[in-house]
């Protein structure tokens, strides 16, 4: 079966795709009917839920589902944000995606936008992607000045437009509350719900956040039907495509678009060029540094939400890391709590200190100075860090808990040669 | 500190917003586009502008890898150091930079052309090693790319408004 290509149907090598080149291969036609033909919003949502859109951020959260939230009799105004933070190590399909065809996003936006009467989206950007907002702001205009955004969207009434918010960088920013506070200019610490943004979000008005790649794919979804986009899935359960976006140890990494629920083993043999010559695959981090080690045992595990799930692992982002034979995992899982411990924005305690606590442990096993009983503290660390306020700490615990799980033996080796096995340096 | 025209400029961006402070960062990144960092005198103009008291702007300055709050040099490289560029080298990328241009791995070299300093991932894992130096990326780095990069930027001044 040929790739069906949705979101990157219209990908040229080192170059975006116009206005033009967009609505030749059907942009706009969806926010021509359902907008300018006033079609109720609620048959917006009634059309992406149906279809099984689940959010492409990392939780998977149903589309549709979340717009629903917003409740009938909220005030206004009522506010989008698209999530192009993207800062989980491993992820840049969205930034691929906004290189690619950013009105795909836009028109996105824009219908997303009308399924709960939002009045203004906020796309909400890393500054790392510079030259993505550059690109957004530019083509804003050009959506703007063909009457697609702005007042009065072709004439129906309803009127939104969309700015660019410029973050000044930490990886709490991607989480939907703190970037909520990030965009009031307030210091970005998660809140915890309820009320949900849903209800309260920005300045106390109901905020719909969402993925950048969900919302791509909903103007695909409304000009082509629901059942549509569930058949361009490999799994029954699944729906439409991914950005799988693959680093590390493979010939061509990169970002490609493929069916959901395509198989491990054939996204790294067939469409990221196989293993680096003289490499074999020890393991992976399939969506992203915050879900568990992914080892050969389940190389064929179709990449879906439920069938990782069903492993005990996470989609996330589909941002797949590989790591070959070479590769010591205390190393890498090392440099992973770093990044966090790092990136804990310090409002709860079991996050700011319990994560450079972890990271001080795996160094001293990395480095020879290990000791047996820090296996043990290791593995209540991360059930300890379950306490804290937001999701960033128990994210993190997962590539150390599954580091234990499957590579106790790897560890224990660190342990009783008193240094790498690998010759691995972790660095401070 | 601030001239005339930037902080003419910097109003109205600011009334262009739904409330005043949710332009506090791109006051800053504009500011420094001028002045490299944000001085304390430089946090005071900018905190009156967003109608804030100096230390809630400095509770987001602190916060954020891209506000400076102590000089840096004309250009700041950021190397990333998160998984995929640890593993292709990031330490040998610091290095290179920090010998060849005589820039101290958190410092600025004395000349003030460049700061080295780490970053946590850019997402450019397909390009690993990468680095960010004013807000453009660099990926894919050898010694000898690194090399044309840095040296380019040592002898033009048109990648930076000079001040």
């Amino acid at each position: 079966m040929a790739q069906p290509l949705v979101l990157f149907k219209n990908r040229h090598p080192n170059r975006v795709a116009t206005l033009d080149e967009y609505r030749q291969s059907g942009g706009y036609a969806a926010l021509e009917r359902f907008i300018g033909g006033k079609i109720d919003p609620g048959e917006v949502v009634r059309l992406i839920d149906e279809s099984g859109l689940r959010g492409r951020g990392g939780a998977g959260f149903p589309a549709g589902k979340k717009w629903e939230a917003v409740p009938k009799n909220a005030p206004f105004p009522r506010y989008l944000v698209a999530n192009a933070d993207e800062m989980e190590p491993g992820t840049f399909k969205d930034r691929i995606l906004l290189h690619t065809d950013p009105h795909c996003v836009i028109e996105g936006m824009i219908l997303a936008g009308y399924a709960f009467s939002a009045t203004k989206g906020f796309f909400f950007i890393r500054p790392s992607y510079d030259s993505s907002a550059a690109i957004m702001e530019r083509e804003l205009e050009i959506a703007r000045q063909s009457g697609f955004l702005g007042k009065s969207i072709l004439g129906s009434g309803y009127s939104f437009d969309i700015v660019v918010h410029r973050s000044g960088g930490r990886y709490i920013c991607g989480e939907a509350t703190a970037l909520l506070n990030a965009i009031m200019g307030k210091r970005p610490n998660p809140i915890k719900p309820p009320p949900y943004p849903t209800e309260k979000g920005l300045w106390d008005r109901p905020t719909v956040v969402n993925n950048v790649e969900t919302l791509a794919c909903v103007p695909h979804i409304l000009r082509n039907g629901p059942q549509w986009f569930k058949d361009l899935s490999l799994t029954s359960k699944g729906a439409g495509t991914k950005l799988f976006c693959v680093s590390g140890k493979v010939n061509s990494p990169g970002a490609e678009e493929l069916p959901m629920g395509t198989p491990l083993r054939e996204i790294i043999e067939k469409h990221f060029g196989g293993m680096l010559p003289g490499s074999e695959f020890k393991a992976c981090l399939p969506g992203g540094a915050s879900t568990r080690f992914l080892t050969s045992e389940h190389y064929d595990v179709p990449m879906d939400f439920d069938d990782l799930k069903a492993i005990g692992n996470r989609l996330g982002t589909a941002a797949i890391m590989i790591f070959d034979q070479k590769t010591c995992l205390v190393a890498t899982t090392h440099n992973l709590m770093k990044f966090f411990a790092r990136e804990s924005c310090g409002w709860c305690t079991p996050c700011r200190e319990g994560l450079p606590y972890m990271r001080e442990l795996l160094w001293l096993i990395e480095n020879g100075e290990g000791k047996e009983e820090y296996i043990d503290t290791l593995r209540s660390m991360c059930k300890q860090v379950w306490n804290s306020y937001c999701a960033l700490a128990p994210g993190a615990a997962e590539p150390v808990a599954s580091l234990l799980e499957f590579f106790e033996d790897e560890v224990r080796e660190h342990i009783r040669l008193k240094g790498c096995p690998f010759n691995a340096k972790a660095g401070n | 500190m601030l001239s005339e025209e930037l902080k003419q400029e910097l109003r109205k961006m600011i009334a262009d917003a739904e409330s005043s402070r949710e332009k506090a960062v791109d006051v800053m990144l504009d500011i420094q586009e001028h002045h490299l960092w944000m001085s304390d005198e430089a946090m005071e103009e900018a905190a009156e502008l967003l109608g804030m008291s100096p230390l809630e702007l400095d509770e987001l300055a602190t916060f954020y890898d891209f506000i400076y709050r102590s000089p840096v040099g004309k250009y700041v490289i950021h190397v990333c150091d998160s998984a995929m560029c640890w593993l292709e080298g990031h330490q040998r990328v610091m290095d290179h930079i920090s010998t060849s241009f005589n820039v101290p791995i958190g410092g600025t070299s004395p000349d003030g052309l460049f700061t080295l300093l780490p970053v946590c991932c850019i997402g450019y894992c397909d390009r690993a090693p990468a680095m960010v130096i004013n807000r453009r990326v660099y990926g894919k780095l050898t010694p000898e790319k690194i090399d044309r990069i840095l040296g380019r930027l040592a002898r033009d001044n048109e990648f930076h408004p000079p001040e």
